[in-house]
């Protein structure tokens, strides 16, 4: 095509499509875990696009957000539509998220080489959360203002700096309008720049280093090393069989690009179920008291953020010292970017490894999704109780896997990909 | 596999509502959003009962008579008590400035007053006023304890009084509260009164989502659309995944 070869010539568009789309060899053996990922991406994509739109009739003002949310729900053509389809995208984008996150704990998608890779991904996680709760300030309703107004004193517990550095970041001495037009600002240019910057560096990264697989055993063998029957019967971009035998791999597309399409359909189906069905998901994707515009004078009488913070807000509330119960929150998040070094085993795979890790592993997931649950509930004397069991046994699971890992009986690993 | 997938999805999102405030037993509002009468009737309560004090202000009338199917020139001349034209939102009338004098708080707005309490709420809190001479409008809520306003509905429900029976209760004879009853003074009996209360609080469950039957609408058309894409997408699938052993 003489248009292409003029592009080409240009720009390489063919080559780099060739290098990370259609002569990208992706391990065939993919299962529902791998989908997150690309379901991350068009949710990301959600969130832009029904985002612009909003802030076409958004009013970031502390007298006006509150009313001009209601005007896009009643006034704006589809704008009910569009402000359903972002508030349960940012759920759903963590819901993705955290079984992507889980998809690679499980298969230790971290280990080496995949370290840098597995950083970037807790940058992205990061600025995602940070970009959620200033975005859940800009309904301008109850929840939204004393939420954020909990959160932010959480910063006053630093020893000396503390108060200066909350005012700083209100912009004001309490949350107001100052507040309001700042984290409207990081919340649609920054917040958003950053992330697509780092999605950019997490895809460089993997494909520099090449996808993991359920069975954690690489398909790129060295160079001479496999006999030409046995490699993939499939063409690959010469960067990747220039250094490597490549074996057990498909091209990403189509095989991928079809697969995920599945699986992104039904994705749709659940996300379309919640967006024209349960738009508030019972209240927790929109809290009932967020209906009611922001009002300093009134605290709700129980404060709970947002789902997808309530793991580490429980086990902020676990801890009696606010100061170290602001650390041990910090520090859940910072035990997970450095599991890549925690992790000393041989095998990737859990479905190599030791009962222990599968205990460790099923435990860690269990105490994160109890932390989730206590944290959107009161506290009571034995929620909170539990909360500091589980707290112990999320950050056990980081101790733990440190020593046991070193010497870790695994099981016989495979030469190549099993079914 | 969509099987572990719906799994991890109904371990995120314990089946509790995050409720507040008054904890005891709701009375079911069964309500149906598609009901015309049943919405104009709701309707006609507020307009003469409530917006007085409790504005409106996020919902505009013209929408209201629009997808409650009345004609704009009815609804101005029987809802719509000010001259402002059917594009106008819904304001009280009272004065925002002395009301927190004359109540000890403004009147709140009540557009989405059915999100932040949900229709349950509403209709108990309505059947739940009763006469309470220390309170300053002589009456008191069991639903919504010292509520802040009279019982502005007492013409049609009459004047109601918490009851008590003596009954026998573990070997003795008690006083036990039974329920709160009217006078029988009000225009309309006890059925009709719960009737209206439904009605209004369908009304109020439609001004907080104005748009909720056409969302319900709307979303049939998506997720067949997206069956259908589904099945293509499998047989696609399918049909390329054939060359991978």
């Amino acid at each position: 095509m003489s248009l292409m070869n003029w592009i080409d010539k240009r720009i390489p568009f063919s080559n780099t499509m060739k290098l990370h789309v259609t002569e990208y060899p992706a391990p065939k053996n993919f299962n529902f875990w791998y989908l997150m990922g690309s379901l991350a991406i068009v949710v990301l994509v959600n969130q832009i696009v029904t985002g612009i739109w909003l802030t076409m009739s958004y009013n970031p003002s502390a007298e006006g957000a509150f009313a001009s949310v209601e005007y896009i729900m009643r006034d704006v053509e589809y704008g009910w539509l569009l402000r359903y389809m972002h508030s349960t995208g940012a759920s759903a984008f963590f819901v993705v998220v955290y079984l992507h996150m889980f998809r690679g704990l499980m298969y230790g998608s971290y280990q080496k080489p995949r370290e840098l890779l597995w950083i970037f991904g807790m940058l992205i996680f990061l600025v995602l959360m940070a970009e959620a709760f200033m975005g859940y300030l800009l309904p301008w309703g109850q929840m939204s203002y004393w939420g954020a107004q909990v959160i932010i004193s959480l910063f006053g517990a630093i020893p000396i700096i503390g108060d200066d550095l909350t005012t700083w970041i209100r912009g004001d001495y309490v949350i107001s309008g100052a507040t309001l037009n700042r984290f409207f600002a990081l919340h649609v240019i920054a917040l958003p720049l950053v992330l697509v910057i780092l999605v950019f560096l997490h895809l460089i990264a993997l494909h520099e280093v090449g996808s993991n697989n359920p069975d954690g055993i690489d398909i790129k063998k060295p160079k001479g090393s496999v006999p030409e029957e046995e490699q993939a019967k499939f063409k690959f971009h010469e960067r990747y069989t220039n250094k490597y035998d490549i074996v057990d791999a498909i091209p990403f597309h189509p095989y991928y690009t079809v697969k995920d399409i599945v699986g992104l359909v039904v994705f749709l189906i659940l996300c379309s179920l919640v967006i024209f069905y349960a738009p508030t998901m019972g209240g927790f994707f929109l809290e009932p008291p967020n209906f009611q515009a922001a009002d300093p004078m009134v605290t709700p009488e129980h404060i709970a953020p947002v789902w997808y913070f309530t793991p580490f807000y429980a086990i902020l509330r676990a801890v009696p010292d606010k100061l170290t119960g602001v650390i041990l929150m910090f520090g859940a998040i910072v035990m997970l970017a450095l599991i890549p070094w925690l992790d000393r085993a041989k095998a990737r795979s859990v479905r190599y490894r030791s009962t222990l890790h599968k205990v460790n592993l099923t435990q860690f997931a269990i105490s994160f999704v109890i932390l989730g649950y206590l944290g959107a509930m009161p506290a009571t004397d034995l929620y909170t109780f539990i909360a500091r069991v589980c707290t112990i046994l999320y950050f056990g699971f980081f101790i733990a896997l440190f020593f046991y890992s070193k010497n870790e009986k695994i099981k016989p690993l495979p030469e190549r990909l099993t079914k | 596999m969509m099987k572990r997938f719906l799994m991890v999805l109904a371990l995120l999102i314990p089946a509790t509502v995050l409720a507040a405030g008054y904890s005891g037993p709701l009375d079911k509002a069964n309500i149906d959003q598609s009901d015309k009468a049943s919405l104009q009737r709701g309707a006609q309560i507020y307009m003469n009962y409530c917006l007085g004090c409790h504005s409106m202000e996020y919902q505009r009338y013209q929408r209201t008579f629009e997808d409650l199917g009345i004609p704009v020139d009815l609804g101005e001349e029987f809802l719509q008590f000010t001259g402002d034209g059917p594009g106008s939102h819904k304001f009280s009338a009272i004065d925002r400035d002395s009301a927190p004098e004359w109540f000890g708080l403004a009147p709140p707005d009540l557009t989405m007053v059915a999100r932040v309490r949900g229709a349950d709420w509403l209709y108990t809190f309505f059947r739940s006023f009763y006469v309470d001479d220390s309170r300053p409008f002589g009456v008191n809520n069991e639903v919504f304890d010292n509520v802040g306003m009279p019982w502005v509905l007492e013409e049609m429900q009459g004047v109601p009084s918490k009851t008590y029976e003596r009954r026998m209760v573990d070997g003795e004879m008690r006083e036990v509260y039974v329920g709160i009853k009217s006078d029988g003074t009000g225009r309309l009996s006890e059925e009709e009164f719960d009737q209206a209360m439904l009605d209004l609080t369908n009304f109020l469950v439609y001004t907080g989502e104005p748009m909720i039957l056409e969302r319900q609408r709307l979303g049939m058309f998506v997720i067949g659309f997206l069956l259908v894409l589904l099945v293509l997408s499998i047989l696609l699938k399918k049909e390329y995944w054939r060359d991978v052993k």
